[in-house]
């Protein structure tokens, strides 16, 4: 990109003078206008990482002042406990799970729209309607349908597999000691399924006619076109989905708490955990629970971050 | 990047044999299901939302109700309609604010840029990912400090701060798109900056500005840690209150359903009146350039 202002697009050499004066105090103006945001963000970004590592590193179990350094003891406590570990663990399924039900999903309703169906539009809403819900009021009524009580008394989704024949499918969902965080997963797969169809059906619209042309000229089948040329051209999508939705799912705990609660141990994910420790004052801990959160986000998106700035340097 | 690029309706598949044919019924059948599935949770909250309190019974679960009642939707009216007003008054500041704040930015950024405006960039742009449990112990007490009061003023302030990054992010793509040969005409005609900005860019904003409000309304609208941690059930928005209703000892679940309903009446709004920006603006901020 040329926006620097020596360097006009326009082929129309400007008078000399005003172009040097332009260039000298150029970047004045800009910076002025985005101190504020720079400011804040330095304050409210990284000025606040840099305290709450500060927090994660004092004997601080209390809501009072700190009680003088404590090196890495709150990282090895917590590295140290089950439950952290357990929820450390829920996290990994619940990812898993939640970016593989998307975007196999997201991706399936895309290629079956891409060509164009009667009704489309329709189709496109209500795949897509789940993501304008809050995670809180969607939890209202998954609450209801991963009722686990099974047989006579069952409700929600163990009632709809009874009814139907189907009660072998029956099962305890988030009370499950091992398996429980996956069927967190179930609804989140719902709210953001759509989103990820908007995501590859934009995919496919940007690919060029010419290339399926091309493919068709060159004798190509239906699915030697998809899998050979279309697909391929994907992949920057997908990786974005990745990332997006990878992301969210690493802060998941408006689900949690609207389903199952802050204290249901089998659904415990770091956030849950952090809630927690700050309710009971444990300003140390509920720090530290932060930071290792923040570590695990940062092994995903800085990757992505660099890449992003070595992409604009090129502009 | 155009805000409807999904909406751009794609030529008529080329008429075909019978394989095409069943190809093309399976695929009905398929996205059918999928229509059908996905409604479930919004079948259970509008049935459920009716049923009076002797349709408790499980075997009734899926079955619509026997009699229509609106005691759940008068109760559930009751415990959220001081909330919703919080809301409103919370987003729509917000909102704006952040806004107005993330165009100045995306025009920097795009357009008038400065010795490491990339760097800055990038720096910005990692605020939209962390998670706020990452910063919210100090962030806590920073707020106490600076005396920030609890609820709707807390929630402005931190929903305009942290939206920062993610409007600056889709203003900065879409004045990307603006051809060079506008802003350099206006420079050539001894423009500066903020008139630049004012007589060039601001005039065709519309459609970001809607695409930004609508991604700031609906994230704020939704939020619940920042309620959670700098509200409550009193001052806090209608997240907290819903969840305080559909979480109390006695399950009422016509009216913690529709509590729910209620509560997402006016993002529901929004996304059905302009769905299709607010798709574009999902663009926007995942897939670049």
């Amino acid at each position: 990109m040329t926006t620097t202002s020596t360097t006009p697009v326009v082929p129309v050499t400007p008078p000399q003078r005003r172009l040097k004066r332009r260039t000298t105090r150029a970047w004045v103006g800009p910076v002025l206008l985005m101190l504020p945001t720079i400011v804040v963000l330095a304050v409210f970004v990284y000025g606040l990482i840099g305290a709450n590592l500060l927090t994660s590193f004092q004997d601080r179990h209390t809501r009072g002042p700190s009680e003088g350094w404590a090196g890495f003891e709150n990282y090895r406590l917590l590295f140290a406990d089950d439950t952290f570990i357990y929820s450390l663990r829920n996290l990994l399924f619940y990812t898993v799970t939640f970016l593989l039900g998307t975007l196999v999903l997201g991706f399936l309703w895309a290629w079956l729209l891409e060509r164009g169906a009667k009704g489309e539009s329709l189709f496109r809403a209500v795949y897509l309607f789940p993501m304008a819900v809050s995670f809180i009021a969607s939890g209202v009524v998954w609450r209801w349908l991963l009722n686990n009580a099974e047989g006579e008394r069952s409700s929600g989704l163990n009632r709809l597999f009874g009814d139907l024949g189907l009660d072998f499918l029956q099962n305890p969902w988030w009370t499950h000691e091992r398996w429980g965080i996956i069927a967190i997963a179930v609804p989140a797969v719902w709210q953001l399924s759509g989103y990820v169809m908007a995501l590859f059906l934009a995919g496919f619209r940007g690919i060029p006619e010419e290339l399926r042309e091309a493919a068709r000229i060159d004798g190509a089948s239906e699915w030697q076109l998809y899998r050979h040329v279309l697909f391929p051209q994907l992949s920057p999508v997908a990786l974005s989905a990745i990332i997006i939705i990878g992301h969210m799912s690493l802060k998941v705990f408006d689900l949690i708490m609207a389903i199952a609660g802050q204290t249901n141990y089998t659904t415990q994910v770091p956030a849950t955990q952090m809630w927690i420790e700050f309710t009971r004052g444990d300003y140390a801990k509920a720090s530290a629970i932060g930071m290792v959160l923040l570590l695990i986000v940062a092994v995903l998106i800085v990757p992505y971050l660099v890449a992003t700035y070595r992409q604009e340097r090129r502009r | 990047m155009s805000t409807d690029v999904i909406s751009a309706a794609p030529r008529a598949a080329r008429v075909g044999g019978r394989s095409r044919g069943v190809a093309r019924t399976a695929r009905y059948a398929l996205l059918l299901l999928f229509l059908l599935a996905v409604l479930i949770p919004a079948y259970v909250l509008l049935v459920t939302s009716f049923k009076g309190a002797g349709e408790a019974s499980p075997s009734r679960a899926w079955q619509l109700p026997q009699e229509w009642q609106f005691d759940g939707w008068r109760r559930a009216w009751e415990a959220l309609s001081p909330a919703l007003g919080r809301t409103f008054a919370m987003v729509i500041p917000a909102a704006v604010l952040s806004a107005v704040l993330g165009s100045l930015n995306g025009f920097v950024l795009a357009r008038w840029r400065f010795p490491g405006a990339d760097i800055v960039f990038t720096l910005i742009l990692f605020g939209m990912f962390i998670p706020y449990q990452g910063v919210m112990i100090p962030l806590v007490e920073l707020m106490q400090t600076l005396s920030v009061p609890s609820g709707v003023p807390s929630l402005i302030l931190l929903h305009v701060i942290y939206g920062l990054p993610i409007t600056t992010l889709i203003f900065r793509n879409y004045y990307a798109a603006v051809p060079h040969e506008l802003i350099e005409a206006a420079r050539m005609d001894g423009a500066g900056m903020l008139r630049t900005y004012s007589s060039v860019i601001l005039p065709i904003s519309a459609p970001a500005f809607v695409v930004v409000l609508m991604w700031q309304f609906t994230s704020a609208w939704n939020d619940y840690l920042f309620a959670l941690f700098f509200s409550n059930a009193r001052n806090g928005p209608v997240t907290i209150s819903l969840n305080f209703l559909a979480s109390g000892q006695m399950q009422d679940y016509s009216a913690s359903m529709a509590g729910a309903l209620i509560a997402s009446l006016p993002t529901l709004v929004v996304y059905i009146l302009l769905g299709r920006y607010f798709v574009g603006g999902l663009m926007a901020g995942s897939v670049k350039g």
